[in-house]
């Protein structure tokens, strides 16, 4: 399944970071972030529940971008 | 300006008028200086120096924060607090000039694609009322008043009008609509007032499918994106470390060789290479580019949706086109009607016309307006049974009990039939009632007026090779070749040829190059999907071509494709032109200053300023 969120992010190099980071949160296939529309578009491994999965993305690109944010709803 | 930008200027204006102020502040104690310069500088980069130590903890630790953090700090520690505190503000200043100019093309792209209908206007007691288009079932009527925006497709239940399409295909001359047509959302409604009954939802309307596609092709990244990514992820952290090495290799080395090791200078050297050194500049510039680019696109008519999509476009040296829609108009009249002995033409166009009710195909279309204009009847489907298609040949069913075939010459040859060979150049449909022959009707398409300027500017803009595939006859195909100037024509062939031709084409061109596909997105789905590029054409309303294409132009104007072309070899050249400039100014400084030739502020320049240009330069791919 996959959906996208807004995000706020300051700058490319960070919107770049956040994707890395987003990848590697379990429960993610695939991550991508895109600095220019502000978006950023997750796809989850299957059965995966969605809301804490998000929860943990969050949580991770705050850790390497402790400006951005994601708007989960 | 945002909120955030606004808390960061207010910081500025404080830090710098207080930086002055103690700066002219005849105090000579060395302490109170470090206390006084401390207030300024923590003003302006308290968040750096947290982010730099939240970094560090959650193992982000060689990052542009840090950097800065390191500068600054080392600064003030060899007793340079005016340094320190002016490289932190202008950093500052550089950030929030970026971020301000970032947010300003970023909106100005945004705005040029916004073609979201606000509103939707339902007429409940007589009286208009406006909501979201959301909440719009399929089927409800919708009321479009002069000067609105179409919110979502429908047909027209009652008025007339003219519509401006031009946020949609970038053609500027209104399009005339009355009563049942079909109208897409996005358009603008000119002159007349127009009920609208809606046939899809407003997530599933050609408005919001647009808005999703130029969205998402940012997340679609191309190469140029990818490498400077990648090459930030080293870049930054072997800048520190070099740095790093600067500030105590050559002290120590100075050290051993029994000279005085000069501390303070070299590590003045290596913070002025980190200042330097941020990736801001590249990392920033090469998505604004390519976002620039798409938009500069949508404007024009031609949606990409992708990044690498607009990149490989640029590298695009063989166009295969096909014929029929993409070249030539698609629409069919008859041109020549002859009957073999003992057979009227009416009975013959009959015939036909009734083989083909079935099909949608234009050839049968035009075969049955012909015989609706000579005799002024209708078909009559009852009349028709057991229609069987023969792909690639024709079609055959059986009409008052006789068994009537119509096709190409290859389905007289499968019969056994022998057949007239016309004079006349032409599509032909040979019909033959219960194995026959009945004779042949010539059909003939119409060029897109504009078909040969566009094959001659796509070999203007460098691409080695146009080929036509067709599945039309081989006279009629090189006619209108010869006409239109393409290079190789392939015709007769069945769509699974068309796949096969350019299977082949692919594995003959070299690496690098790019293969395109043009086709109006009908039948030629698997094609789109099989080149490196597939474009469709007069897309606008068609969901399958859409889906199918990567790249869409929303009118038919075969001219678009040049376009296209133009509009991203000019991003990709801007791409290269930043990422060529950013690198070698860096270096450029990184040398010099790693030998003590650059100093602070021209650090800044080379950090702010290169980033400021590129900024500049990325949005110039808007204009075109």
């Amino acid at each position: 399944m996959k959906k996208t969120y807004k995000i706020e992010v300051d700058c490319a190099a960070c919107a770049a970071k956040m994707e890395e980071a987003a990848k590697k949160t379990a429960g993610v296939k695939d991550a991508t972030v895109a600095f220019m529309p502000q978006k950023m578009k997750v796809e989850f491994e299957e059965g995966a529940d969605v809301e804490s999965v998000m929860a943990d993305v969050l949580k991770n690109c705050k850790k390497v971008e402790s400006d951005c944010e994601i708007f989960l709803s | 300006m945002t909120k955030k930008q606004k808390k960061v200027l207010i910081r500025i204006i404080l830090s710098a008028v207080l930086t002055a102020v103690f700066c002219l502040l005849p105090v000579e104690n060395l302490y109170l200086r470090f206390a006084l310069f401390l207030i300024p500088y923590l003003i302006i980069g308290y968040d750096i120096l947290r982010k730099a130590v939240l970094g560090i903890f959650n193992g982000q630790v060689f990052d542009e924060n840090f950097l800065m953090a390191l500068a600054t700090v080392g600064a003030i520690i060899l007793g340079e607090y005016l340094e320190g505190t002016a490289v932190m503000l202008f950093y500052q200043i550089g950030e929030l000039f970026q971020s301000y100019a970032v947010g300003k093309s970023r909106r100005n792209i945004s705005s040029l694609m916004d073609i979201r209908p606000d509103y939707a206007n339902v007429e409940q007691d007589g009286q208009l009322e406006q909501v979201d288009p959301d909440d719009v079932e399929i089927g409800t009527v919708i009321v479009v008043q002069p000067g609105e925006k179409i919110p979502i497709d429908g047909v027209i239940v009652s008025g007339s009008s003219m519509l401006n399409t031009s946020a949609l295909t970038g053609e500027s001359l209104p399009r005339e609509v009355c009563e049942k047509d079909e109208v897409i959302s996005g358009c603008v409604n000119l002159s007349g007032l127009l009920r609208i009954e809606t046939t899809k939802e407003f997530g599933e309307s050609t408005v919001s499918k647009i808005l999703d596609l130029v969205e998402n092709s940012s997340m679609k990244k191309s190469k140029s994106e990818n490498f400077i990514t990648r090459f930030a992820k080293y870049y930054t952290p072997a800048v520190c470390i070099g740095a790093l090495a600067l500030a105590l290799l050559p002290p120590l080395v100075n050290l051993i060789l029994g000279n005085s090791a000069d501390w303070s200078q070299w590590v003045i050297r290596a913070l002025t290479t980190l200042v330097i050194s941020c990736p801001c500049a590249l990392v920033i510039s090469v998505p604004l580019s390519f976002f620039g680019g798409i938009g500069g696109a949508s404007s024009k008519g031609v949606l990409v949706k992708g990044s690498n999509y607009l990149e490989a476009l640029s590298e695009t040296k063989y166009v295969v086109c096909d014929k029929t829609g993409t070249l030539t108009k698609g629409v069919f009249e008859v041109t020549h009607v002859e009957a073999a002995p003992g057979i009227s033409k009416e009975e013959l166009l009959e015939m036909a016309a009734y083989v083909e009710s079935y099909s949608n195909h234009p050839i049968s279309r035009s075969l049955k307006e012909a015989y609706g204009k000579s005799t002024g009847r209708q078909v009559e489907p009852s009349r028709v049974t057991d229609v069987e298609e023969i792909s690639g040949h024709g079609v055959s069913a059986v009409i008052d009990g006789k068994k009537v075939s119509a096709g190409n010459v290859k389905l007289m040859k499968r019969m056994n039939i022998t057949y007239a060979v016309p004079q006349k150049i032409g599509t032909e449909v040979h019909v033959a009632v219960d194995g026959t022959y009945a004779g042949y009707i010539l059909i003939s398409d119409l060029m897109k007026p504009n078909a040969k300027e566009a094959v001659a500017r796509l070999k203007a803009a460098g691409v080695k090779q146009v080929i036509m595939l067709t599945g039309d006859a081989r006279n009629v195909a090189e006619a209108v070749a010869r006409e239109i100037g393409v290079d190789v024509v392939k015709s007769e062939l069945l769509p699974a040829d068309k796949v096969a031709e350019v299977e082949r084409l692919l594995e003959a061109k070299e690496d690098k190059e790019r293969l395109a596909f043009v086709g109006d997105g009908i039948n030629d789905a698997p094609v789109l999907s099989r080149a490196d590029l597939g474009i469709a054409m007069g897309a606008l309303g068609s969901d399958a071509a859409i889906e199918a294409a990567d790249i869409v132009l929303m009118d038919d104007d075969p001219v678009k494709i040049a376009t296209a072309i133009h509009i991203s070899r000019k991003t990709l050249r801007i791409v290269h032109q930043n990422i060529v400039f950013a690198l070698v100014v860096k270096f450029a400084c990184l040398g010099l200053g790693a030998v003590g030739f650059v100093n602070m502020w021209w650090a800044i320049f080379a950090d702010v300023g290169v980033m400021v240009l590129a900024v500049l330069n990325a949005t110039r791919t808007l204009k075109s």
